[in-house]
């Protein structure tokens, strides 16, 4: 049984595969490109840590991207929005140039961070419920109406085609073609 | 009419289309009694299996009753009832006169496309990707089927749906499984997956007489019903499969392996599963191949091994040097199932068998979307669900 949130889990699970590839994506970025980012944002000498931070989002995507649950992956990105944010805001001081890119990067942060914190939220809510499983017994279930005993052998009649026959040369040399 | 319309990943609906109609002198419409969730459906489900279009009716197990034939089918008259097999056959090329059906050189009429995948085409499938020919699948009210004067099984009366329903797919696909091991009454069989397919390999194992059947999941429910078809069961969360089949053959490990798992390899305990699930994620790689990898290690030196489990694409890290070191036979392949239908259904006639062991779930079409997931988690003991249509 899902419990449905604002989101259902089919298109929280479609989000979360897009922000995976985003965070990929944005940290190829940030790893191979670092001084364009600092550059651009006028924050030259932050590279290490850029490209740091370019590592954390590869790592978180593809996190989301192979689990079965990205939930705890996705609240691990709202963390990574803060951190982010967090920097950014060393940089939006009068004394740098391009301190509206800053602004718009900052903006552009907190906008995904919302994105990311309600996919996270809906994958929570729709979550799987954690009630045990229903058990239910199959240890009767044989499939053989004479029962399993009588029927061991009983499609020894059947010829194995001789397509699908061992090859000689690997069959045990005193052993007759069944 | 109403059918199950794939959408894409995750999103199967139940739609209303058009009924199909008649569009070779060799076509019949059936309409279906009976369909089934293959466990195949669920790598279209998940987005694995390239090919798919928006709308695509899926399914490819189902079984119906005749309610037209085009004017030069012979061999089926209105209200015969029959099973359909999935893959679509002529009946005359050279592969289908060498009972390679699953093979066949005509059915797929989307050849370029499967040429340029594959090398060269396979058989046109029902309700599977444009790769096998884009053909609307069985999990609807009526379907269009092609060469329907050489693929359908006509049922005599007196048998139920539900004992030959299977007769389209998972049985076959079992028993082809465990045929193509050539099993000895000396042999080991293990089989890896305890699925639908699995539970057929078991019982097929069974009944061709090997000395011992070894099933390998981790559901429960799975493994129970395993082992009342007279399978000894490894659950590979709580013991060490290679040590465990080691033991139950004096150390040789089995002669004879099946893979009825496929390319979604659940085994999240180990590393080389976690790194197929990055890759696949990532698009490095197509399939997961954990299973494959386990029984190369662990089975016995001239082994052989057999693949019915689906993969579709490119898989790494296959240690390739310990097949060809212990002169390991692999056969796969899709299933001929023409080949096998008139022995199994005198079988299942004959009360050596009964399929219907396997169904734990049966629903309206309606309900087809739900069962998807609850297949797909295994939840509320899902083994095998069948549609009524």
């Amino acid at each position: 049984m899902h419990h449905e949130g604002r989101l259902s889990r089919d298109r929280a699970l479609g989000l979360a595969e897009a922000l995976g590839w985003f965070s990929i994506g944005l940290g190829a970025l940030e790893l191979f490109a670092p001084r364009t980012v600092t550059r651009a944002l006028g924050m030259e000498g932050k590279e290490e840590t850029v490209a740091l931070y370019g590592v954390r989002e590869i790592v978180t995507g593809i996190g989301i991207l192979a689990s079965e649950n990205p939930g705890p992956w996705l609240w691990g990105r709202v963390g990574g929005d803060a951190l982010d944010l967090f920097s950014l805001a060393g940089g939006a001081h009068a004394d740098n140039p391009q301190r509206s890119h800053v602004g718009v990067a900052m903006a552009t942060v907190a906008g995904i961070a919302v994105v990311d914190w309600v996919c996270a939220e809906a994958l929570q809510e729709t979550r799987p419920a954690t009630t045990p499983p229903r058990r239910v017994d199959y240890a009767r279930r044989s499939g053989f109406p004479q029962g399993a005993h009588a029927a061991r052998g009983a499609a020894s009649d059947f010829e194995i085609p001789n397509d699908m026959r061992t090859p000689d040369l690997l069959r045990p040399l005193n052993q007759t073609r069944h | 009419m109403r059918a199950l319309r794939y959408h894409g990943k995750h999103d199967i609906r139940c739609d209303t289309v058009p009924d199909p109609e008649i569009e070779h002198p060799r076509d019949a419409i059936i309409r279906v009694t009976s369909c089934a969730i293959c466990g195949s459906d669920l790598h279209l489900y998940d987005g694995f299996m390239p090919g798919m279009k928006n709308g695509d009716i899926v399914g490819h197990e189902f079984m119906g009753e005749v309610v037209e034939v085009g004017s030069e089918n012979k061999k089926l008259k209105v209200g015969d009832r029959v099973v359909v097999p999935f893959t679509i056959v002529c009946g005359e090329c050279d592969q289908c006169r060498r009972g390679n059906f699953s093979v066949c050189e005509r059915t797929n009429r989307n050849r370029e496309m499967a040429e340029t995948a594959f090398g060269h085409s396979t058989a046109g499938l029902f309700g599977y990707t444009h790769l096998t020919g884009g053909y609307a699948g069985g999990q609807a009210e009526y379907v269009r089927v092609p060469y329907a004067d050489v693929g359908p099984v006509k049922i005599p009366d007196g048998l139920t749906d539900e004992q030959v329903l299977f007769l389209g797919d998972i049985f076959p696909t079992g028993w082809q499984a465990i045929v193509q091991l050539d099993p000895q009454p000396t042999d080991t069989v293990a089989i890896w997956g305890a699925g639908p397919v699995g539970q057929f390999c078991v019982r097929s194992a069974v009944l061709l007489g090997v000395k011992q059947v070894i099933s390998i999941d981790n559901v429960p429910e799975r493994l129970a019903m395993a082992q009342a078809g007279g399978a000894i069961t490894i659950n590979f969360d709580e013991e060490s499969v290679v040590e465990r089949l080691n033991e139950l053959t004096g150390g040789k490990g089995p002669e004879k392996c099946v893979d009825a798992v496929g390319l979604e390899a659940h085994a999240s305990g180990t590393i080389d599963s976690m790194v197929d699930r990055v890759k696949q994620a990532t698009m490095l790689e197509t399939d997961r191949p954990h299973v494959l990898r386990e029984i190369f290690y662990v089975c016995r030196p001239a082994g052989t091994v057999s693949v019915p489990g689906v993969y579709g694409g490119v898989v790494d890290k296959i240690p390739f040097g310990m097949v060809m070191n212990k002169g390991l036979t692999i056969r796969t392949g899709q299933t001929h199932v023409n080949r096998w239908t008139d022995d199994l259904l005198r079988r299942i006639q004959e009360g050596q068998i009964d399929p219907s062991f396997v169904i734990t779930h049966t629903v309206g079409l309606e309900k087809g979307p739900e069962m998807y997931k609850t297949f797909r988690d295994k939840q509320d003991g899902c083994i095998k669900v069948v549609l009524k249509p």
